[in-house]
């Protein structure tokens, strides 16, 4: 019979048989999608230049994970995405103005993405076993090897081929120096400085300054299921109600918890960064005391630290405790704690 | 009944949630692609007898049977082939009247040698000698429950556990609810679903007979809801009965489990490593039920049984009644051959069941279906990928396990570790390699850790 012939043919592996079609490297794209609208608001604002130095970083990242994988002679996996999600998030938090900052800088973007990929990621096992989040530790060697030039930030100008902008300061920064009536003064009212920081009409990072766009992707992977609501929430309630009780001068509850959600890089970090997979706890009643430590951490530095902003160390700091508050959050065993309960009834 | 409303799911609904909400489950599981209009559609027809059956004299979880007949013996169909050896051991049956021509070691579905027998059919289909019992209901349990034994009934829906022990709990450990498993959670199969529909007053005399060997006056009978049909000929079926309910449960991976089953329809969680009977339960599959029916009725042995012969990768998937013993290459030859490309044969269904390294492997008292997939639905690779911390794992696992650290320490051989873990409480169902991104084998990984550690 010809099905015997081909006995020797079938395949014997252990169950199950059938997997999904969910793979890694179509985690990483979906999230460089779900990237995309806040990028694209980046470019309009602040022109070719951010375009320039994104893309410096992606490709940056991605040879840099390849050379490294030829060079200890493991498969190169640049192809699941994942350096080219870091380089997108790297570029996404660096300041335009870095292009045209003199003397020329365009080697922070490149040196920042070897921190990001090499020393971050692989030398401490490649993906899955990095304990900082690679994004963050490039962005903020960059921002401690080079301190002003990645604190000069270009006016938004929405002129798409403008190359040389205004500088000035950022929202957060505004509020840090001067306080929020100067704020105001800068926007004209309330309104106007709320819609600025919802379209991204402001200065900042290249990808953090569009609130809105960053929240359409953020909810999109929701939507996805890509990532939970645990760390978002958790993250952004922590921060407002920071904000509101002590954001204020003088008396308590008076601070505005709008301007601190929308400015600086609470949205992508709390939606992008925090939730990054690897770097963050794995139990959901984790997740959510990770998003608390990083809104407390985010609005003490902002609030009381010497930098205007906080999320990036909130998120570093927090990192660290991943593991730890992992092994605090254990799952439950289905019918232990009836055990528990029962065994104590007996006793 | 227990709804599961739990505080941490996602608060967007996926389309099966939607379609699910308000009917009984437990927390965590998947949802595969089921492909059961496959072989839903057809009925369960007789399998031309085979020339030659091999008959493993250890089909069941326990102590093999001892042989009582030789080489050269003449047998007929339903005759003891071999006794029980202890308390935890099921009797085997000829399936077939014929000579008996060799007896020795054979590969069962898991690769291993097992002492089996082999008859030649004559074809005469002789029975032995049957004790019949029209007023099986007058008998006393005792009775009913020695009769279930002799028959050599086994739980069918593949784990193959002696029915017979598993109704006579310890007095300790009284029992107070029989559930009858009829979700068939596992993708491609449909044996229990065309017995429901075409046996579905015989399944419900079954569970009859095993609340009255049990003496309980609860009865369940639970189906998922991708049978509507089979539900609603189930509680037809069940209709003059008041303490026997048919409920419709959520379509999720593993709901057959019987622990998983047990919350859904009782709210009861059955305690690590504890068994059903430690919360009053008593679980047999629809299969069981209609051969304790037989058993009672007619005295029946177990010596056929619904198999699904399905996937892409055969010709006329079917629903057939098998003689235990036939080979597997007989039922393919039935319905109509291989497609081309077959990659896989699997005994059992595609998330829990054994991959077969060749066709010469009998049909046994727990083989639910044959699937036969095609290179192209066959997703085996080599190559995967390190765990991503992704978390998917964590949140469908059933048994609230952490199936990421599990793969990972056994991976890097921390075998205590995966202990500490949990890791007896896998039950290998398999939810967390089907939703891995990284497509890690984490039930290899487990069953590695397993054999490396004691429990
Ligand atoms: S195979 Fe084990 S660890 Fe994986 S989901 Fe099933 S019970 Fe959990
Ligand atoms: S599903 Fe796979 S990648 Fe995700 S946490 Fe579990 S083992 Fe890791």
């Amino acid at each position: 019979m010809e099905a015997l012939k081909k006995e020797h043919q079938l395949i014997v592996s252990v169950s199950p048989h059938v997997k999904s079609e969910e793979t890694t490297s179509r985690i990483m794209w979906t999230v460089s999608l779900a990237l995309l609208p806040a990028f694209l608001a980046g470019v309009y604002f602040f022109g070719p230049k951010a375009l320039l130095i994104t893309a410096v970083c992606i490709v940056s990242c991605m040879v840099f994970e390849n050379l490294y994988m030829k060079i200890v002679g493991k498969k190169p996996v640049a192809g699941d995405g994942s350096a080219f999600l870091t380089g997108l998030l790297l570029g996404m938090n660096m300041p335009a103005s870095l292009w045209s900052f003199s003397p020329f800088t365009a080697h922070v973007p490149v040196i920042a993405s070897f921190v990001a990929v090499v020393i971050t990621k692989q030398l401490f096992g490649g993906l899955g076993f990095n304990v900082f989040n690679p994004a963050l530790i490039g962005r903020a060697f960059a921002l401690i090897s080079w301190p002003k030039a990645m604190t000069i930030w270009n006016e938004p100008t929405a002129a798409l081929l403008a190359m040389d902008a205004k500088t000035t300061a950022t929202p957060l920064g505004i509020l840090k120096e001067e306080g929020v009536a100067k704020l105001l003064e800068v926007f004209g009212d309330k309104m106007s400085l709320y819609q600025h920081l919802l379209t991204g009409n402001r200065a900042g990072s290249i990808g953090e300054t569009s609130a809105i766009a960053l929240l359409i992707g953020g909810l999109f992977l929701l939507a996805k299921r890509y990532i939970s609501w645990h760390i978002p929430v958790s993250f952004l309630a922590t921060a407002s109600v920071i904000a509101w009780v002590f954001g204020g001068k003088g008396a308590l509850f008076t601070g505005d918890p709008v301007v601190h959600l929308l400015s600086g890089g609470m949205m992508l970090g709390a939606w992008f960064m925090a939730t990054d997979y690897v770097t963050s706890p794995s139990m959901r009643k984790g997740q959510i005391v990770f998003g608390i430590g990083c809104g407390f951490l985010t609005m003490l530095i902002r609030l009381k630290g010497g930098f205007p902003e906080g999320v990036m160390f909130a998120i570093l700091i927090m990192n660290c405790f991943a593991p730890l508050i992992d092994r605090g959050f254990q799952a439950k065993v289905f019918g232990a704690v009836k055990q528990d309960k029962a065994k104590e009834a007996t006793k | 009944m227990v709804l599961h409303i739990g505080l941490f799911r996602s608060p967007i609904l996926l389309k099966e949630e939607l379609f699910n909400m308000g009917l009984a489950t437990f927390k965590g599981g998947i949802h595969p692609p089921d492909k059961k209009t496959l072989s839903a559609g057809s009925s369960i027809s007789e399998t031309k007898p085979p020339k030659i059956v091999v008959i493993p004299l250890s089909q069941h979880i326990g102590a093999p049977c001892n042989p009582v007949v030789s080489i050269g013996q003449e047998v007929r169909k339903g005759q003891v082939l071999g006794e029980p050896a202890g308390f935890v051991s099921s009797p085997v049956h000829a399936s077939v009247s014929g000579k008996v021509v060799a007896i020795g070691e054979f590969p069962n579905a898991m690769g291993r040698m097992v002492n089996s027998i082999v008859i030649e059919n004559d074809f005469r289909e002789e029975w032995t000698a049957l004790k019949d019992s029209p007023d099986y209901m007058s008998l006393s349990p005792e009775e009913l429950r020695e009769k279930v034994k002799a028959a050599g009934i086994v739980g069918m829906g593949g784990a193959a556990f002696p029915t017979s022990v598993k109704l006579s709990p310890p007095k300790e450990k009284p029992i107070d609810a029989v559930l009858i498993n009829g979700a068939e959670c596992e993708p491609y199969l449909t044996a229990d679903y065309r017995l429901m529909i075409e046996k579905s007053s015989e399944v419900v005399e079954g569970l009859r007979i095993l609340m009255k060997i049990l003496g309980v006056q609860k009865g369940y009978i639970g189906i998922e809801n991708n049978k509507p049909d089979a539900v609603a000929k189930m509680k037809e079926a069940a209709a003059g009965s008041e303490n026997i309910k048919v409920l419709a449960l959520e379509v999720k991976y593993p709901q057959g489990a019987e622990k998983m089953l047990i919350k859904s329809i009782l709210g009861r969680e059955v305690p690590p490593r504890a068994l059903p009977m430690d919360v009053g339960v008593v679980v047999q599959n629809v299969g069981t039920a209609l051969a304790v029916y037989e058993a009672a009725r007619y005295g029946k042995p177990l010596i056929e049984r619904v198999v699904t012969v399905t996937g892409e990768g055969v010709r006329q998937p079917r629903n057939l009644m098998v003689r235990i013993g036939t080979k597997v290459s007989d039922l393919i030859d039935e319905c109509g051959g291989f497609t081309e490309g077959v990659a896989k044969v699997i005994s059992g269904g595609p998330m829990m069941g054994f991959a077969l390294g060749g066709l010469d492997v009998a049909v046994t008292k727990g083989t639910s279906g044959i699937l036969v997939m095609p290179e192209e639905v066959v997703s085996h690779t080599e190559e995967f990928g390190p765990c991503i911390r992704c978390s998917r794992c964590i949140d469908i696992c059933p048994m609230g396990l952490m199936p990421s650290m599990l793969s990972v320490l056994a991976e890097r051989g921390h075998y205590e570790d995966a202990r500490e873990y949990n890791l007896f409480d896998c039950f290998e169902c398999g939810s967390c390699a089907f939703v891995c991104p990284s497509k890690r084998p984490i039930v290899q990984l487990v069953r590695l850790a397993k054999s490396m550690v004691k429990p």
